[in-house]
């Protein structure tokens, strides 16, 4: 379904992403994991349009939209989220959810009746009239995750949806994520954290300094050597192993 | 919408229309120039208030107008109607060209209000030197009062005509509400990453809003140089316009629908009052300045304390009362 | 008209007038670097300014130039306090709101002046303001040539502070790194004050220098302030060698468009290299890409 093909991106000097390459195939849950500042959102958001690559090509459902505008790949079935939540904050629940279901809909009734729908999907149905400024970090994340919902989309990008979570909330999310595939969309989702992916991916990428280092199930990645060194340091696997 | 909301609206409505025949014709201009505010801060409105793109120089597209349907109607003998409707495409064409060239230059916030005074800087300038302007002499229309000719004797006409732009103005807030394009604009307005990332083309609805700002703000030009049979550079081009349009606004609530006109009845009613001050106290002069002066305070305060203006102390009052 | 000697003239016009755009700039540039507010209000603290150099030539027989120190201090006093009462409380947030706030400032003080000082346009008259120096082909009019060796002089001045006192350091830490400067500190709230403080002094030591050969009406605010704008977008938001090269760029320019295009006309190149700076070039001539 995705399929990212060499894909870098420097700021400056600095490479964010190097050379990356990802493949997420329809119906999967695939997870992009990677210690701070290793280019997981600068991917990201080259994939979404946000960045235009340097160098490198992405293919969406089989077709180039390498250098489309975010509203384009939007408009395509890919949609993602910000790790850095942003709800429109002075408009409510509903009306930040329905900006999302109107990409598919001008009818207001119908874009009304999507964001019920899917604010019932994700949980929400209770904080239907609150700001986007009054949410709490599980609701603000929750509603990244509906407005991407909202718009329908085969394939959904999701940065750090978990982060800031209690083990409550995290397990909450966890079983809406699960449903959300369910129904049908394809999810890549970047975590900081290991272990929030491994209960819920089938395969999982390991991004450092720019540069995927690995890939493989979440069990095989969390005996990769590199992989430990990656988010302990250098020499940390064999002091692991010791 | 409550019940008590739509009672206040039959009442304002009703109220408004008998309004000139109960005061005298002084009073009536003082009305007609109250719409007349709402009308063109509304016209700022639905780009510096749903969509968030303050403009310090929609005087551009004012001046457009009230330029467009003076000329068209005294150079080239068009009707005054038909000239206004040439105006405000003329306003939707300067709206969208200026927005083509300052969002594709992707300019946001305090950029993009400094660009539109220049714009309107250039505007008067010309305005002033070149020849089918008549430069800085400005242009006098033909006093002939005949509805066609878009002039009335009786000072009723011009009210009502005030008074039907506003509401058309209200109307086309109304459904900026209510609509998927309102929607749109407000999410700009919010946040632009989230908006982009959610699939609206940013680009092209700021480029729409701008458009319809334009032509709104045009046919509020036409109707000034028809009612006052006269336009300059400076009153067609000049800050006062831009930031009259942008204080009723700020003032009343920005990207609310009642917000221009309740700002532009405080203003009026500021103003009468400083001018009956003037009246009382003779070391007040200068009413204008003084009136100003209140506008520029008011703008502080409802900046730095009320970011949502008058309008957010009726909203509070209904939400305690819900 | 295209007479070399003739343009050449137009050139030293534009750049003795440049000279006090340069210290307008560097007021509203140092603002910006330190601050990251625009401060809409410029032209409205310039003309103010302006007034009291009159008043105090007319009321108490001060020529502009004597007046300077005493210009200089009371426009830092007034930019500090205003600082401390008005705008330093709300400029944070949307950077509108502060626009927004300036242009208040910018409104009471055009209609106060109005109200107060009445709308004749008012000049100081000097014994030295015929006077006039002869350079090769160009007769420059000697208050404008002390004009711009004193703004000169004063920018100097201003960047030794920069350079060598600890206030003039304490500024250049925050301006480019406010947090760090909090976390070693020093008082950024206090330096934001003294920053603002600053840029209008440099507005009350031009204010000085304009007087013998200008005007002030209250409307001589509203015709700087685009000036200033696009004098600091020109050089680069931020950049005190921007705001130098700016200014005698502007004043060049309005010297020849006057020249060639004539009074009316010859203003419009102010507002176009504004727009065409924004449009096309955003950081300016030595602006750091943002």
């Amino acid at each position: 379904m995705l399929e990212v093909a060499g894909l870098s991106k420097a700021f400056g000097g600095l490479k964010a992403v190097d050379e990356a390459s990802l493949k997420v195939d329809a119906g999967e849950i695939v997870g992009l994991i990677g210690p701070n500042g290793a280019g997981k959102t600068t991917l990201f958001a080259a994939i979404a349009g946000f960045h235009r690559p340097d160098a490198g090509r992405i293919a969406f459902g089989g077709h180039d939209i390498t250098g489309l505008p975010p509203h384009k790949i939007c408009a395509a079935g890919m949609v993602r989220t910000f790790q850095i939540t942003q709800p429109f904050a002075k408009i409510t629940v509903r009306e930040n959810i329905m900006v999302g279901a109107y990409l598919a809909t001008a009818d207001r009734r119908a874009a009304a009746a999507k964001a019920e729908a899917v604010a019932a999907q994700v949980g929400m149905t209770d904080q239907l009239d609150q700001n986007g400024a009054d949410l709490t970090v599980a609701g603000r994340k929750r509603l990244e995750l509906a407005r991407a919902l909202a718009t329908g989309p085969r394939l959904l990008l999701l940065d750090e949806v978990m982060a800031g979570l209690n083990p409550t909330e995290i397990s909450e999310i966890v079983a809406i994520i699960k449903s959300i595939r369910q129904s049908g969309v394809t999810i890549l989702l970047i975590e900081h954290v290991m272990q929030a992916v491994t209960s819920l991916a089938e395969r999982v990428y390991v991004l450092n300094q720019g540069r995927m280092i690995a890939e493989g199930t979440p069990a095989s990645i969390a005996e990769n050597p590199l992989v430990v060194e990656a988010y302990l340091g250098h020499g940390a696997a064999q002091v692991l192993r010791a | 919408m409550s019940t008590r909301v739509q009672i206040l609206l039959v009442i304002g409505f009703a109220a408004a229309v008998i309004y000139p025949w109960l005061v005298p014709n002084y009073l009536i201009t003082v009305g007609m120039l109250m719409f007349f505010s709402a009308f063109i801060g509304q016209a700022w409105n639905v780009s510096g208030g749903f969509a968030g793109q303050t403009s310090f120089g929609h005087a551009v597209f004012f001046g457009t107008g009230a330029y467009t349907s003076t000329i068209l109607q005294v150079t080239h003998g068009w009707n005054p109607w038909l000239s206004w409707a040439a105006a405000m495409a003329m306003g939707a064409l300067v709206g969208c060209l200026i927005a083509m060239l300052a969002f594709r230059a992707g300019l946001r916030g305090s950029y993009f209000a400094l660009i539109t005074l220049a714009f309107a800087e250039v505007f008067r300038i010309l305005a002033n030197s070149v020849g089918f302007t008549r430069g800085g002499l400005g242009m006098l229309i033909k006093a002939d009062a005949r509805p066609e000719n878009l002039q009335f004797r009786d000072p009723v006409w011009p009210y009502y005509l005030a008074f039907a732009l506003c509401l058309i103005s209200l109307f086309i807030a109304w459904r900026l509400t209510r609509s998927r394009f309102g929607a749109r604009l407000i999410a700009i307005r919010e946040n632009e990453d989230a908006a982009r990332a959610l699939g609206i083309d940013v680009f092209a609805e700021k480029v729409k809003v701008l458009t319809l700002s334009g032509a709104m703000c045009a046919a509020g030009g036409t109707f000034y140089a028809q009612k006052y049979l006269y336009v300059d550079p400076t009153i067609a081009f000049g800050i006062d316009k831009s930031v009259e349009m942008l204080l009723v606004t700020m003032v009343g609530g920005a990207g609310t629908i009642f917000g221009p006109l309740i700002g532009a009845i405080a203003l009026t009613g500021i103003n009468e009052i400083t001018r009956w001050a003037a009246g009382v106290i003779p070391a007040l002069k200068n009413v204008q300045p003084l009136s100003l002066i209140v506008y520029g305070i008011m703008l502080m305060l409802i900046v730095a304390r009320l970011p949502d203006g008058l309008m957010s102390l009726f909203a509070r009052k209904a939400r305690r009362n819900a | 008209m295209f007479d070399p000697g003739f343009i050449l003239a137009g050139v030293l016009n534009g750049l003795l007038a440049g000279g006090i755009y340069v210290l307008v700039a560097v007021g509203l540039t140092l603002i910006y670097g330190v601050l990251h507010i625009i401060n809409f209000a410029h032209g409205s603290l310039l003309m103010l300014a302006m007034y009291a150099v009159f008043f105090l030539w007319k009321l108490a027989g001060l020529d502009p130039y004597m007046s300077l120190p005493i210009v200089i201090v009371g426009a830092f006093v007034v930019g500090f306090l205003l600082y401390r009462g008005l705008i330093g409380r709300f400029s944070h947030g949307r950077d509108e709101n502060i626009l927004l706030i300036t242009l208040g400032v910018s409104i009471v003080a055009d209609n106060g002046a109005l109200l107060f000082f009445g709308g004749n346009t008012e000049t100081v008259d000097v014994p030295y303001a015929g006077q006039i120096i002869e350079l090769g082909v160009a007769f420059l009019p000697l208050a404008k040539v002390i004009s711009f060796v004193a703004s000169l002089v004063i920018c100097l001045a201003l960047g030794l502070f920069m350079a060598k006192t600890d206030t003039g350091k304490a500024i250049r830490a925050v301006a480019k790194e406010r947090q760090g400067a909090r976390l070693v500190g020093i008082d950024v709230e206090k330096i934001f004050a003294i920053s603002y403080g600053i840029g209008i002094a440099c507005l009350g030591a031009a204010a000085c220098l304009l007087m013998p050969t200008f005007y002030v009406t209250p409307q001589s605010g509203y015709a700087f302030v685009l000036v200033a704008f696009t004098t600091v977008v020109l050089g680069g938001m931020g950049s005190f060698v921007g705001a130098a090269v700016g200014g005698f760029l502007i004043g060049v320019t309005e010297s020849l468009g006057g020249l060639f295009l004539g009074e009316q006309l010859g203003q419009i190149g102010i507002s176009l290299i504004f727009i065409l700076i924004l449009l096309f070039r955003p950081t300016g001539l030595f602006g750091a890409k943002a």
